[in-house]
């Protein structure tokens, strides 16, 4: 599946839960929101292989 | 995992509230924490005038959206700093975040909606005043905070607005916190509450009603509500302390569900039984005797003071 966050994008093999895919790629659950054909994603929701992931980082201010 | 309230998916699940929610309860669910807020810290009544200060981002704009939706007089107050606009050409982070201020206000025809253009009202941008003074140490910042702080009270003054809303989340409130902690800013912690007072100095009355929901939260209301908000962070934001405090604090959540919620609500629990209040002394107050604003030295306050090089000559500086 295609993971894009900010102006990167990951690919990741194989079936992925939300959550665990998110950690793979070096972030925090907590800190991004999963939005896939613009429905938000809970943690433990399955990703298939063709899937493709938008995160929505939630921190900011400064 | 399914919805607690139907058996839909569900669209955020927050840990901490061992709750989950679709994308029809959420938004319901999310708008009453708000009206609780309001309630509980009492901030303000269906008979007030709210000011709210908007950024673009999506924050501030769930909560203009939350405060009319729920009824109230809430009209927004933008401040274009003119952050990524050179020699007065607009473009950049501001001119981004002023056209989803002004998109989102568009969906509420009637209701009120003030823009004050630094550039346009006072000849300089954000960047350009940071340059040239020594606060902030070259990081425009601490500058920001002073004018927006100022012009919000301004506004909120001469339009004669009972309350000035911000949208400070959970996660604001516990990094500042934390942040003060770890220097023991005792002065500071005692100031930090839902609700400011009004002074009779001339200081607006102050709140922050989303002070109960997590970034997440907010980020997620938006997202499911439809608001189109400024994804960017302020380009000066990056490397910010309060950021890093933000992630050591999202990290403590991570493997403590509710660490977050704790430790601020904890907070505000010993405010109310007394701690800290022996160091909230009041501090007299006077008149800016250029723009009248309340300043805790006599003369100028201090932002009239960023503009004093271009008042006086510079043989009336040392």
């Amino acid at each position: 599946m295609k993971i894009i966050y900010r102006d990167k994008e990951w690919e990741l093999k194989g079936r992925w839960r939300v959550q665990d895919a998110i950690k793979e790629i070096g972030l925090l659950p907590q800190t991004v929101l999963a939005v896939r054909d613009g429905k938000l994603l809970t943690g433990d929701v399955i990703l298939e292989e063709d899937d493709e992931v938008k995160l929505v980082a939630v921190i900011s201010g400064g | 995992m399914k919805c607690r309230k139907c058996s839909r998916q569900a669209v955020i699940n927050m840990r901490q509230h061992k709750l989950a929610l679709c994308e029809a309860h959420y938004p319901e669910w999310f708008v009453l924490q708000v009206q609780r807020a309001i309630e509980k810290y009492h901030m303000f009544g269906p008979h007030d005038r709210v000011l709210v200060a908007v950024s673009g981002g999506k924050d501030s704009l769930t909560l203009w959206d939350v405060l009319l939706r729920l009824g109230y007089q809430a009209e927004g107050l933008y401040i274009d700093l003119g952050i990524g606009r050179e020699d007065g050409e607009p473009g950049g982070y501001s001119t981004l975040s002023r056209e989803k201020v002004e998109r989102f206000a568009a969906q509420w025809p009637g209701v009120r909606f003030t823009v004050v253009d630094l550039w346009a009202e006072y000849g300089e941008t954000l960047p350009e005043i940071a340059g040239r003074v020594q606060r902030g140490r070259g990081k425009p910042c601490s500058v920001c905070g002073l004018i927006k702080r100022h012009v919000m009270n301004r506004i909120a003054r001469e339009g004669h607005y009972t309350v000035l809303a911000t949208g400070h989340n959970l996660d604001d409130e516990a990094a500042t916190l934390f942040g003060n902690l770890l220097h023991w800013q005792t002065g500071y912690i005692a100031r930090q509450a839902p609700v400011l007072p009004a002074s009779e100095d001339g200081f607006v009355r102050k709140v922050k009603p989303l002070c109960r929901l997590y970034e997440r939260e907010t980020a997620a209301y938006a997202l499911v509500s439809g608001i189109d908000y400024i994804y960017d962070e302020c380009p000066y934001a990056v490397g910010a302390t309060s950021l890093h405090h933000k992630e050591l604090l999202n990290r403590l959540e991570e493997e403590s569900p509710g660490a977050k919620l704790q430790f601020y609500l904890g907070f505000l629990r010993a405010r109310e039984a007394g701690f800290f209040c022996e160091q909230s002394e009041m501090v007299a107050l006077h008149p800016c005797t250029n723009c009248g604003q309340p300043t805790s030295a006599p003369g100028l306050c201090a932002f009239c003071r960023l503009w004093k090089p271009k008042q006086e000559p510079a043989d009336d500086r040392p």
